[in-house]
Protein backbone atom coordinates (compact mmCIF):
# COMPACT_ATOMS: atom_id res chain seq x y z
CA UNK A 1 0.00 0.00 0.00
CA UNK A 2 1.34 3.54 -1.20
CA UNK A 3 1.55 5.92 1.74
CA UNK A 4 0.60 9.03 -0.65
CA UNK A 5 1.42 11.50 2.56
CA UNK A 6 4.81 10.16 2.82
CA UNK A 7 5.53 10.21 -1.10
CA UNK A 8 4.07 13.98 -0.92
CA UNK A 9 6.30 15.08 1.93
CA UNK A 10 9.52 13.56 0.43
CA UNK A 11 8.61 15.49 -2.88
CA UNK A 12 7.97 18.84 -0.82
CA UNK A 13 4.89 18.53 -2.99
CA UNK A 14 1.23 19.77 -1.49
CA UNK A 15 -1.50 17.86 -2.53
CA UNK A 16 -5.49 18.71 -1.62
CA UNK A 17 -7.65 15.94 0.19
CA UNK A 18 -9.18 15.55 -3.28
CA UNK A 19 -6.15 14.81 -4.69
CA UNK A 20 -4.24 12.73 -3.07
CA UNK A 21 -7.92 10.22 -2.98
CA UNK A 22 -7.61 10.61 -6.96
CA UNK A 23 -3.65 9.48 -6.66
CA UNK A 24 -4.36 6.95 -4.33
CA UNK A 25 -6.46 5.07 -7.16
CA UNK A 26 -3.89 6.34 -10.48
CA UNK A 27 -0.78 5.03 -8.56
CA UNK A 28 -1.19 1.71 -8.15
CA UNK A 29 -2.74 1.64 -11.45
CA UNK A 30 0.05 3.05 -13.17
CA UNK A 31 2.31 0.81 -10.84
CA UNK A 32 0.60 -2.32 -11.82
CA UNK A 33 1.11 -1.37 -15.64
CA UNK A 34 4.83 -1.12 -14.75
CA UNK A 35 4.71 -3.83 -12.66
CA UNK A 36 5.54 -6.06 -15.96
CA UNK A 37 9.01 -6.03 -15.66
CA UNK A 38 8.92 -8.37 -12.78
CA UNK A 39 8.52 -11.18 -15.66
CA UNK A 40 11.98 -10.78 -16.96
CA UNK A 41 14.98 -12.29 -15.31
CA UNK A 42 18.07 -9.24 -15.19
CA UNK A 43 20.13 -10.68 -12.18
CA UNK A 44 23.28 -10.30 -14.87
CA UNK A 45 22.15 -7.56 -16.81
CA UNK A 46 24.11 -4.44 -16.41
CA UNK A 47 21.98 -1.19 -16.13
CA UNK A 48 22.03 1.26 -18.57
CA UNK A 49 22.09 5.06 -16.91
CA UNK A 50 22.98 7.07 -20.49
CA UNK A 51 23.64 5.59 -23.94
CA UNK A 52 25.97 8.13 -24.97
CA UNK A 53 29.04 5.83 -23.83
CA UNK A 54 30.94 9.27 -22.97
CA UNK A 55 33.31 9.07 -19.71
CA UNK A 56 34.17 11.28 -16.99
CA UNK A 57 33.31 14.46 -19.21
CA UNK A 58 35.14 17.23 -17.16
CA UNK A 59 36.17 20.91 -17.52
CA UNK A 60 38.60 23.05 -15.57
CA UNK A 61 37.55 24.16 -11.81
CA UNK A 62 37.34 27.60 -12.89
CA UNK A 63 34.49 29.66 -12.18
CA UNK A 64 33.29 32.07 -14.72
CA UNK A 65 33.34 35.63 -14.82
CA UNK A 66 29.92 37.34 -15.06
CA UNK A 67 29.04 41.08 -15.21
CA UNK A 68 26.93 43.33 -13.15
CA UNK A 69 23.97 43.29 -15.39
CA UNK A 70 24.03 39.70 -15.68
CA UNK A 71 23.96 39.12 -12.39
CA UNK A 72 20.92 41.87 -12.06
CA UNK A 73 18.87 39.83 -14.70
CA UNK A 74 19.16 36.64 -12.63
CA UNK A 75 18.09 38.78 -9.28
CA UNK A 76 15.18 40.18 -11.20
CA UNK A 77 13.91 36.68 -11.65
CA UNK A 78 13.86 35.95 -7.95
CA UNK A 79 10.65 36.55 -6.08
CA UNK A 80 12.91 38.79 -2.87
CA UNK A 81 16.08 39.99 -2.64
CA UNK A 82 17.28 42.16 -0.13
CA UNK A 83 21.23 44.08 -1.21
CA UNK A 84 22.19 42.14 -4.09
CA UNK A 85 21.47 39.13 -2.67
CA UNK A 86 18.35 35.82 -2.74
CA UNK A 87 16.33 36.60 0.09
CA UNK A 88 15.22 33.23 1.64
CA UNK A 89 12.85 32.52 4.88
CA UNK A 90 15.23 30.99 7.60
CA UNK A 91 16.12 27.35 7.35
CA UNK A 92 17.18 26.22 10.37
CA UNK B 1 4.08 33.28 -48.88
CA UNK B 2 3.73 31.80 -45.46
CA UNK B 3 3.22 28.28 -47.21
CA UNK B 4 6.81 28.00 -48.48
CA UNK B 5 9.51 25.26 -47.34
CA UNK B 6 12.79 26.45 -45.76
CA UNK B 7 14.11 25.77 -49.03
CA UNK B 8 11.33 27.54 -51.21
CA UNK B 9 11.68 30.88 -48.71
CA UNK B 10 15.31 30.82 -49.23
CA UNK B 11 15.14 30.92 -52.78
CA UNK B 12 12.69 33.77 -52.98
CA UNK B 13 14.62 35.61 -50.40
CA UNK B 14 18.07 35.47 -52.65
CA UNK B 15 16.36 36.06 -55.97
CA UNK B 16 14.92 39.13 -53.90
CA UNK B 17 11.22 37.93 -55.11
CA UNK B 18 10.14 39.07 -51.12
CA UNK B 19 12.39 40.30 -48.43
CA UNK B 20 12.46 39.01 -44.90
CA UNK B 21 10.20 41.40 -43.35
CA UNK B 22 7.53 40.55 -45.68
CA UNK B 23 7.91 37.23 -45.07
CA UNK B 24 7.81 37.90 -41.40
CA UNK B 25 4.82 39.65 -41.59
CA UNK B 26 3.07 36.93 -43.86
CA UNK B 27 3.51 34.71 -41.03
CA UNK B 28 3.05 37.31 -38.33
CA UNK B 29 -0.23 38.11 -40.08
CA UNK B 30 -1.61 34.57 -40.28
CA UNK B 31 -1.25 33.96 -36.74
CA UNK B 32 -2.84 37.42 -35.76
CA UNK B 33 -5.86 35.62 -38.03
CA UNK B 34 -5.92 31.64 -37.09
CA UNK B 35 -4.14 31.67 -33.52
CA UNK B 36 -7.21 32.25 -32.20
CA UNK B 37 -8.49 28.82 -33.19
CA UNK B 38 -5.76 27.01 -32.76
CA UNK B 39 -4.04 28.46 -29.33
CA UNK B 40 -0.33 27.08 -30.83
CA UNK B 41 1.52 30.11 -29.88
CA UNK B 42 1.71 31.40 -26.00
CA UNK B 43 3.67 34.23 -26.81
CA UNK B 44 4.25 36.13 -30.12
CA UNK B 45 8.03 37.84 -30.05
CA UNK B 46 7.06 40.47 -33.32
CA UNK B 47 9.34 42.93 -31.94
CA UNK B 48 12.29 40.65 -32.09
CA UNK B 49 11.49 38.58 -35.32
CA UNK B 50 10.76 42.16 -37.26
CA UNK B 51 14.12 42.99 -35.75
CA UNK B 52 16.03 40.18 -37.03
CA UNK B 53 13.94 40.16 -40.13
CA UNK B 54 15.35 43.79 -41.03
CA UNK B 55 18.89 42.52 -40.34
CA UNK B 56 18.99 40.04 -42.94
CA UNK B 57 17.18 42.60 -45.24
CA UNK B 58 19.96 44.62 -44.91
CA UNK B 59 22.75 42.03 -45.56
CA UNK B 60 20.77 41.00 -48.19
CA UNK B 61 20.58 44.51 -50.15
CA UNK B 62 24.48 44.82 -49.46
CA UNK B 63 25.03 41.42 -51.21
CA UNK B 64 26.12 39.60 -48.33
CA UNK B 65 25.84 36.09 -48.83
CA UNK B 66 23.03 34.55 -46.49
CA UNK B 67 22.71 31.08 -44.95
CA UNK B 68 20.04 29.16 -46.04
CA UNK B 69 18.28 30.03 -42.44
CA UNK B 70 18.71 33.42 -42.76
CA UNK B 71 15.40 35.49 -42.62
CA UNK B 72 13.06 32.35 -42.25
CA UNK B 73 10.02 32.45 -39.42
CA UNK B 74 10.76 29.84 -37.01
CA UNK B 75 8.05 28.96 -34.05
CA UNK B 76 10.46 27.58 -30.72
CA UNK B 77 8.39 25.57 -28.05
CA UNK B 78 8.40 27.14 -25.26
CA UNK B 79 10.62 24.73 -23.21
CA UNK B 80 13.57 26.45 -24.93
CA UNK B 81 15.17 29.34 -23.50
CA UNK B 82 15.28 32.68 -25.69
CA UNK B 83 16.79 35.74 -24.19
CA UNK B 84 14.20 38.17 -22.73
CA UNK B 85 11.71 36.12 -23.89
CA UNK B 86 9.50 34.74 -21.73
CA UNK B 87 9.42 30.96 -21.56
CA UNK B 88 7.05 28.92 -19.35
CA UNK B 89 7.42 24.93 -20.70
CA UNK B 90 3.56 25.60 -20.52
CA UNK B 91 3.55 25.44 -16.63
CA UNK B 92 1.73 28.35 -14.44
CA UNK B 93 5.09 27.79 -12.32
CA UNK B 94 6.80 29.62 -14.57
CA UNK B 95 4.04 31.67 -15.74
CA UNK B 96 6.32 35.29 -15.69
CA UNK B 97 9.85 33.87 -16.19
CA UNK B 98 12.35 35.35 -18.40
CA UNK B 99 14.88 33.49 -20.06
CA UNK B 100 18.33 34.87 -18.96
CA UNK B 101 20.23 33.39 -21.76
CA UNK B 102 20.32 32.09 -25.07
CA UNK B 103 19.50 27.94 -25.27
CA UNK B 104 22.46 26.29 -27.23
CA UNK B 105 20.18 25.52 -30.37
CA UNK B 106 18.82 29.23 -30.24
CA UNK B 107 22.61 30.61 -30.45
CA UNK B 108 22.91 28.81 -33.78
CA UNK B 109 19.74 29.55 -35.00
CA UNK B 110 20.19 33.25 -34.50
CA UNK B 111 23.78 33.52 -36.12
CA UNK B 112 22.57 31.22 -39.27
CA UNK B 113 19.84 34.74 -39.24
CA UNK B 114 16.62 32.50 -37.86
CA UNK B 115 13.96 35.09 -37.41
CA UNK B 116 12.16 34.08 -34.21
CA UNK B 117 8.72 34.58 -34.33
CA UNK B 118 7.35 33.45 -31.47
CA UNK B 119 6.80 29.96 -28.36
CA UNK B 120 4.30 27.57 -29.14
CA UNK B 121 2.19 25.59 -26.26
CA UNK B 122 2.84 22.53 -25.29
CA UNK B 123 2.15 19.43 -22.35
CA UNK B 124 3.27 20.84 -19.28
CA UNK B 125 7.18 20.22 -19.05
CA UNK B 126 7.01 18.15 -21.88
CA UNK B 127 4.62 15.64 -20.19
CA UNK B 128 1.91 14.45 -22.26
CA UNK B 129 0.53 13.31 -25.54
CA UNK B 130 -2.27 15.67 -26.47
CA UNK B 131 -1.52 19.09 -25.14
CA UNK B 132 -4.20 18.86 -23.05
CA UNK B 133 -1.67 19.45 -19.93
CA UNK B 134 -0.35 22.74 -20.98
CA UNK B 135 -1.30 25.64 -18.01
CA UNK B 136 -2.10 28.10 -20.23
CA UNK B 137 -5.23 25.80 -22.22
CA UNK B 138 -5.11 23.07 -25.23
CA UNK B 139 -4.09 23.63 -28.75
CA UNK B 140 -6.24 22.23 -31.09
CA UNK B 141 -5.11 19.67 -34.49
CA UNK B 142 -5.74 22.11 -37.16
CA UNK B 143 -7.29 19.16 -39.58
CA UNK B 144 -9.85 19.22 -37.17
CA UNK B 145 -10.53 21.49 -34.70
CA UNK B 146 -12.35 18.63 -32.02
CA UNK B 147 -9.16 16.57 -31.99
CA UNK B 148 -5.73 17.12 -30.11
CA UNK B 149 -2.55 17.68 -32.35
CA UNK B 150 -0.73 15.07 -29.88
CA UNK B 151 2.09 16.44 -27.65
CA UNK B 152 4.23 17.43 -25.84
CA UNK B 153 5.06 19.86 -28.78
CA UNK B 154 1.82 20.20 -29.63
CA UNK B 155 2.26 24.02 -30.25
CA UNK B 156 4.97 23.42 -32.32
CA UNK B 157 3.51 20.53 -35.18
CA UNK B 158 -0.05 22.97 -35.24
CA UNK B 159 1.59 26.53 -36.02
CA UNK B 160 3.59 24.98 -38.91
CA UNK B 161 0.82 22.43 -40.06
CA UNK B 162 -1.13 25.61 -40.39
CA UNK B 163 1.41 27.33 -41.56
CA UNK B 164 1.79 29.87 -39.01
CA UNK B 165 5.64 29.33 -39.26
CA UNK B 166 8.00 27.90 -41.51
CA UNK B 167 9.61 25.52 -39.25
CA UNK B 168 10.07 24.79 -36.05
CA UNK B 169 11.97 23.38 -33.05
CA UNK B 170 10.39 20.49 -30.57
CA UNK B 171 12.10 18.78 -27.91
CA UNK B 172 11.12 14.44 -27.87
CA UNK B 173 11.62 12.40 -24.32
CA UNK B 174 9.49 9.95 -25.05
CA UNK B 175 8.05 10.95 -28.67
CA UNK B 176 7.24 14.74 -27.93
CA UNK B 177 8.28 15.68 -31.67
CA UNK B 178 7.22 12.71 -33.38
CA UNK B 179 3.91 12.36 -32.28
CA UNK B 180 2.49 15.55 -32.98
CA UNK B 181 4.44 15.51 -36.61
CA UNK B 182 2.39 12.58 -37.00
CA UNK B 183 -0.62 13.70 -36.01
CA UNK B 184 -0.52 17.14 -37.95
CA UNK B 185 1.15 15.68 -40.60
CA UNK B 186 4.31 17.23 -40.99
CA UNK B 187 7.95 15.52 -40.08
CA UNK B 188 9.72 15.31 -36.53
CA UNK B 189 12.96 14.24 -36.17
CA UNK B 190 14.42 13.31 -32.67
CA UNK B 191 18.26 13.01 -33.08
CA UNK B 192 20.49 10.36 -31.74
CA UNK B 193 20.75 11.42 -27.79
CA UNK B 194 23.90 13.84 -27.73
CA UNK B 195 23.95 15.20 -31.48
CA UNK B 196 22.09 18.13 -30.17
CA UNK B 197 23.05 20.10 -27.27
CA UNK B 198 20.80 20.10 -24.03
CA UNK B 199 21.87 23.54 -22.63
CA UNK B 200 19.21 26.07 -22.55
CA UNK B 201 16.29 23.13 -22.49
CA UNK B 202 14.57 23.37 -19.65
CA UNK B 203 15.36 19.86 -17.95
CA UNK B 204 12.72 17.52 -18.18
CA UNK B 205 14.07 13.43 -18.06
CA UNK B 206 17.85 14.28 -19.16
CA UNK B 207 18.83 10.70 -20.14
CA UNK B 208 15.87 10.82 -22.98
CA UNK B 209 15.41 14.57 -23.48
CA UNK B 210 16.37 15.78 -27.03
CA UNK B 211 16.07 18.51 -29.20
CA UNK B 212 14.61 18.03 -32.90
CA UNK B 213 13.34 19.86 -35.95
CA UNK B 214 9.67 20.17 -36.88
CA UNK B 215 9.25 20.77 -40.99
CA UNK B 216 7.40 20.63 -43.85
CA UNK B 217 10.34 18.40 -45.65
CA UNK B 218 12.53 16.13 -44.93
CA UNK B 219 15.48 18.27 -47.01
CA UNK B 220 14.10 21.41 -44.37
CA UNK B 221 14.75 18.98 -41.22
CA UNK B 222 18.02 18.06 -42.33
CA UNK B 223 18.97 21.90 -43.14
CA UNK B 224 17.85 22.79 -39.44
CA UNK B 225 19.58 19.41 -37.65
CA UNK B 226 22.72 20.57 -39.70
CA UNK B 227 22.29 24.09 -37.82
CA UNK B 228 21.96 22.96 -34.52
CA UNK B 229 23.89 19.82 -33.95
CA UNK B 230 27.49 18.99 -32.54
CA UNK B 231 28.93 19.39 -29.44
CA UNK B 232 28.48 21.64 -26.83
CA UNK B 233 31.07 22.57 -23.86
CA UNK B 234 27.60 23.96 -21.93
CA UNK B 235 26.55 20.46 -22.62
CA UNK B 236 28.59 17.29 -21.21
CA UNK B 237 26.13 15.13 -22.57
CA UNK B 238 26.80 16.08 -25.96
CA UNK B 239 28.84 14.59 -28.73
CA UNK B 240 31.33 15.19 -31.51
CA UNK B 241 30.48 13.46 -34.01
CA UNK B 242 32.81 13.18 -37.22
CA UNK B 243 30.32 11.89 -40.38
CA UNK B 244 33.03 9.69 -41.93
CA UNK B 245 33.02 10.06 -45.53
CA UNK B 246 29.65 8.07 -46.54
CA UNK B 247 31.01 5.62 -49.16
CA UNK B 248 28.21 5.73 -51.74
CA UNK B 249 25.13 7.60 -52.37
CA UNK B 250 22.44 6.28 -50.54
CA UNK B 251 20.20 3.82 -53.02
CA UNK B 252 17.04 2.52 -52.48
CA UNK B 253 17.70 -1.06 -54.12
CA UNK B 254 20.44 -1.64 -51.52
CA UNK B 255 18.39 -0.59 -48.40
CA UNK B 256 17.85 -3.26 -46.00
CA UNK B 257 14.24 -2.11 -44.08
CA UNK B 258 13.34 -4.07 -40.90
CA UNK B 259 9.97 -4.37 -39.89
CA UNK B 260 9.36 -5.20 -36.63
CA UNK B 261 6.58 -7.60 -35.89
CA UNK B 262 5.87 -6.65 -32.16
CA UNK B 263 4.87 -3.21 -33.60
CA UNK B 264 2.01 -5.04 -35.24
CA UNK B 265 -0.16 -6.52 -32.72
CA UNK B 266 -3.42 -5.56 -31.22
CA UNK B 267 -3.95 -2.28 -30.01
CA UNK B 268 -3.06 -0.51 -33.67
CA UNK B 269 -5.51 0.96 -35.63
CA UNK B 270 -6.42 -1.71 -38.58
CA UNK B 271 -6.21 1.06 -41.20
CA UNK B 272 -2.56 2.38 -39.41
CA UNK B 273 -1.35 -0.50 -40.45
CA UNK B 274 -2.55 -0.76 -43.58
CA UNK B 275 -0.92 2.80 -44.70
CA UNK B 276 1.86 2.50 -43.00
CA UNK B 277 2.77 -1.33 -44.49
CA UNK B 278 2.09 0.53 -47.89
CA UNK B 279 4.69 3.08 -47.54
CA UNK B 280 7.10 0.31 -46.96
CA UNK B 281 5.76 -1.27 -50.38
CA UNK B 282 6.45 1.51 -51.56
CA UNK B 283 10.13 1.21 -50.86
CA UNK B 284 10.22 -2.66 -51.66
CA UNK B 285 8.58 -1.46 -55.30
CA UNK B 286 11.93 0.70 -55.80
CA UNK B 287 13.97 -2.54 -54.67
CA UNK B 288 14.38 -2.43 -50.91
CA UNK B 289 14.39 -5.82 -49.04
CA UNK B 290 12.35 -6.02 -46.49
CA UNK B 291 12.83 -8.31 -43.46
CA UNK B 292 10.79 -9.18 -40.32
CA UNK B 293 12.56 -8.71 -37.31
CA UNK B 294 12.29 -9.13 -33.55
CA UNK B 295 12.91 -6.73 -30.99
CA UNK B 296 11.68 -9.28 -28.12
CA UNK B 297 11.18 -6.71 -25.55
CA UNK B 298 9.24 -3.95 -27.23
CA UNK B 299 6.25 -5.11 -24.98
CA UNK B 300 8.78 -3.49 -21.52
CA UNK B 301 9.42 -0.38 -23.15
CA UNK B 302 6.69 1.24 -21.78
CA UNK B 303 6.89 0.10 -18.20
CA UNK B 304 10.51 1.30 -17.82
CA UNK B 305 9.70 4.48 -19.63
CA UNK B 306 7.24 5.22 -17.13
CA UNK B 307 9.69 4.33 -14.22
CA UNK B 308 12.80 6.27 -15.53
CA UNK B 309 11.31 9.48 -17.07
CA UNK B 310 9.63 10.10 -13.64
CA UNK B 311 12.16 8.91 -11.60
CA UNK B 312 14.67 12.01 -13.47
CA UNK B 313 11.65 14.34 -13.71
CA UNK B 314 11.07 14.45 -9.71
CA UNK B 315 14.78 15.18 -9.46
CA UNK B 316 14.95 17.83 -12.30
CA UNK B 317 11.32 19.55 -10.91
CA UNK B 318 12.99 19.63 -7.70
CA UNK B 319 14.84 23.25 -8.45
CA UNK B 320 11.23 24.63 -8.73
CA UNK B 321 11.29 26.00 -4.79
CA UNK B 322 9.69 29.81 -4.72
CA UNK B 323 12.91 31.08 -3.94
CA UNK B 324 15.43 31.70 -7.20
CA UNK B 325 12.56 32.38 -9.79
CA UNK B 326 8.81 31.46 -10.90
CA UNK B 327 5.65 31.62 -9.00
CA UNK B 328 6.25 31.99 -5.03
CA UNK B 329 3.85 31.72 -2.53
CA UNK B 330 4.73 32.43 1.09
CA UNK B 331 4.61 30.20 3.51
CA UNK B 332 4.66 30.23 7.67
CA UNK B 333 8.03 28.79 6.68
CA UNK B 334 10.54 27.41 4.32
CA UNK B 335 9.39 24.18 3.91
CA UNK B 336 5.71 25.71 3.78
CA UNK B 337 6.27 27.92 1.09
CA UNK B 338 7.97 24.69 -0.78
CA UNK B 339 4.04 22.84 0.07
CA UNK B 340 2.13 25.72 -1.18
CA UNK B 341 4.05 26.75 -4.57
CA UNK B 342 4.42 23.46 -5.49
CA UNK B 343 0.75 22.45 -4.90
CA UNK B 344 -0.60 25.71 -6.61
CA UNK B 345 2.08 25.79 -9.70
CA UNK B 346 1.85 22.15 -11.25
CA UNK B 347 -0.82 20.34 -13.08
CA UNK B 348 -2.30 17.37 -12.18
CA UNK B 349 0.17 15.13 -14.51
CA UNK B 350 3.21 17.19 -13.48
CA UNK B 351 1.76 16.33 -9.82
CA UNK B 352 1.25 12.51 -10.95
CA UNK B 353 4.48 12.04 -12.12
CA UNK B 354 6.43 13.97 -9.45
CA UNK B 355 4.54 11.23 -7.19
CA UNK B 356 5.44 8.03 -9.23
CA UNK B 357 9.40 9.15 -9.86
CA UNK B 358 9.51 9.93 -5.81
CA UNK B 359 8.30 6.91 -4.84
CA UNK B 360 10.21 4.54 -7.12
CA UNK B 361 13.21 6.51 -5.91
CA UNK B 362 12.94 5.70 -2.58
CA UNK B 363 14.41 3.58 -0.08
CA UNK B 364 13.21 0.32 -0.49
CA UNK B 365 12.10 0.64 -3.91
CA UNK B 366 14.81 1.91 -5.48
CA UNK B 367 16.31 -1.35 -6.44
CA UNK B 368 12.70 -2.65 -7.62
CA UNK B 369 11.99 -0.09 -9.51
CA UNK B 370 14.76 2.06 -10.79
CA UNK B 371 17.30 -0.04 -11.33
CA UNK B 372 15.28 -2.82 -12.79
CA UNK B 373 14.01 -0.44 -15.50
CA UNK B 374 17.84 0.07 -16.14
CA UNK B 375 18.75 -3.11 -16.56
CA UNK B 376 15.22 -3.72 -18.82
CA UNK B 377 16.89 -0.74 -20.66
CA UNK B 378 19.83 -2.20 -21.94
CA UNK B 379 18.25 -5.30 -22.99
CA UNK B 380 15.90 -3.03 -25.34
CA UNK B 381 19.03 -1.36 -26.97
CA UNK B 382 20.62 -4.75 -26.87
CA UNK B 383 17.12 -5.56 -29.21
CA UNK B 384 18.00 -2.85 -31.60
CA UNK B 385 21.75 -3.35 -31.65
CA UNK B 386 20.84 -7.00 -33.01
CA UNK B 387 18.46 -5.43 -35.13
CA UNK B 388 20.99 -3.32 -36.88
CA UNK B 389 23.15 -6.14 -37.51
CA UNK B 390 20.36 -6.96 -40.01
CA UNK B 391 19.01 -4.02 -41.72
CA UNK B 392 19.74 -0.51 -42.18
CA UNK B 393 16.63 0.92 -40.73
CA UNK B 394 13.29 -0.03 -39.07
CA UNK B 395 10.28 1.58 -40.20
CA UNK B 396 6.80 1.60 -37.83
CA UNK B 397 4.19 3.47 -37.28
CA UNK B 398 4.45 7.01 -35.22
CA UNK B 399 1.74 6.20 -33.24
CA UNK B 400 -1.29 3.58 -32.84
CA UNK B 401 -4.21 5.75 -34.17
CA UNK B 402 -4.80 8.96 -36.03
CA UNK B 403 -5.28 12.37 -33.62
CA UNK B 404 -7.93 11.88 -30.73
CA UNK B 405 -10.61 13.42 -29.64
CA UNK B 406 -9.65 16.34 -27.18
CA UNK B 407 -11.14 14.69 -23.56
CA UNK B 408 -11.08 11.44 -24.61
CA UNK B 409 -8.32 10.22 -22.68
CA UNK B 410 -7.73 12.79 -20.48
CA UNK B 411 -9.22 11.07 -17.27
CA UNK B 412 -7.26 7.77 -17.80
CA UNK B 413 -3.46 7.57 -17.89
CA UNK B 414 -2.45 4.67 -18.67
CA UNK B 415 -4.83 4.80 -22.02
CA UNK B 416 -3.37 8.20 -22.82
CA UNK B 417 0.46 7.03 -22.26
CA UNK B 418 -0.23 3.97 -25.05
CA UNK B 419 0.08 6.90 -27.49
CA UNK B 420 3.81 6.73 -26.60
CA UNK B 421 4.22 2.93 -27.40
CA UNK B 422 5.98 2.82 -30.35
CA UNK B 423 8.18 6.18 -29.66
CA UNK B 424 9.80 5.23 -26.33
CA UNK B 425 12.04 2.77 -27.36
CA UNK B 426 14.29 5.02 -29.86
CA UNK B 427 14.59 7.63 -26.59
CA UNK B 428 15.62 5.09 -24.14
CA UNK B 429 18.31 3.14 -26.88
CA UNK B 430 18.99 7.25 -27.49
CA UNK B 431 18.97 6.54 -31.64
CA UNK B 432 17.48 8.56 -34.31
CA UNK B 433 13.89 8.32 -35.18
CA UNK B 434 11.97 10.54 -37.84
CA UNK B 435 8.19 10.98 -38.16
CA UNK B 436 6.78 11.68 -41.56
CA UNK B 437 3.48 12.31 -43.25
CA UNK B 438 2.25 8.80 -44.77
CA UNK B 439 -1.45 8.90 -45.88
CA UNK B 440 -4.42 9.89 -43.67
CA UNK B 441 -7.69 8.29 -42.71
CA UNK B 442 -10.82 10.26 -42.86
CA UNK B 443 -8.73 13.28 -43.40
CA UNK B 444 -6.41 13.08 -40.53
CA UNK B 445 -2.79 12.66 -40.50
CA UNK B 446 -0.74 8.80 -40.47
CA UNK B 447 3.02 9.26 -39.26
CA UNK B 448 5.33 6.82 -40.77
CA UNK B 449 7.98 6.29 -38.32
CA UNK B 450 11.91 5.64 -39.33
CA UNK B 451 13.96 4.44 -36.71
CA UNK B 452 18.42 4.29 -37.80
CA UNK B 453 20.60 3.43 -36.07
CA UNK B 454 23.40 5.29 -33.08
CA UNK B 455 24.15 8.57 -35.37
CA UNK B 456 22.61 7.21 -38.74
CA UNK B 457 20.59 10.89 -38.28
CA UNK B 458 21.55 12.05 -41.80
CA UNK B 459 20.87 8.58 -43.23
CA UNK B 460 17.25 8.13 -42.16
CA UNK B 461 16.50 11.83 -43.29
CA UNK B 462 17.62 10.82 -46.52
CA UNK B 463 15.24 7.86 -46.46
CA UNK B 464 12.58 9.99 -45.98
CA UNK B 465 13.73 12.31 -48.72
CA UNK B 466 13.49 9.54 -50.91
CA UNK B 467 9.62 9.07 -49.48
CA UNK B 468 8.59 12.64 -50.58
CA UNK B 469 10.49 12.65 -53.55
CA UNK B 470 9.40 9.26 -55.47
CA UNK B 471 6.04 8.46 -53.63
CA UNK B 472 4.23 11.20 -52.99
Amino acid sequence: MINIDNISKLARLGLSDKEKNKLKKEIPAILDFVNKLNEIKTDKIEPTAQVTGLENVVREDKAQKRTKQEAKKLLDLAPETKDGYVKVKAVL
Amino acid sequence: MNKLTIKQAHHGLVKKEFSSVELTEAVLNRIKKQDKEIHAYLTVSEELALNQAKRIDKKIANKEKISTLSGIPVAVKDIISVEGVKCTAGSKILENYIASYDATVIKRLKKAGAVIVGKTNQDEFGMGASGENSGFGPTKNPFDLERVPGGSSSGSAAALASNQCIYALGSDTGGSVRQPSSFCGVIGLKPTYGRVSRYGLIAFASSLDQIGPITKTAEDAQIVFETIKGKDEMDSTSIDFEEENREEKLEVKNLKIGIPKEYFIKGIDPEVEKIVKKAVDQYKGKGAEIIEISLPHTEYALSVYYIIMPAEASANLSRYDSIKYGFSIKGENLLDSYFKTREQGFGDEVKRRIMIGTYVLSAGYYDAYYLKAQKVRTLIKDDFDKAFGKVDVLMTPTAPTPAFKLGEKIDDPVSMYLSDIYTVSANLAGIPAVSVPCGKIDGLPVGLQIIGKQFDDEKILQIAQIYENSFL
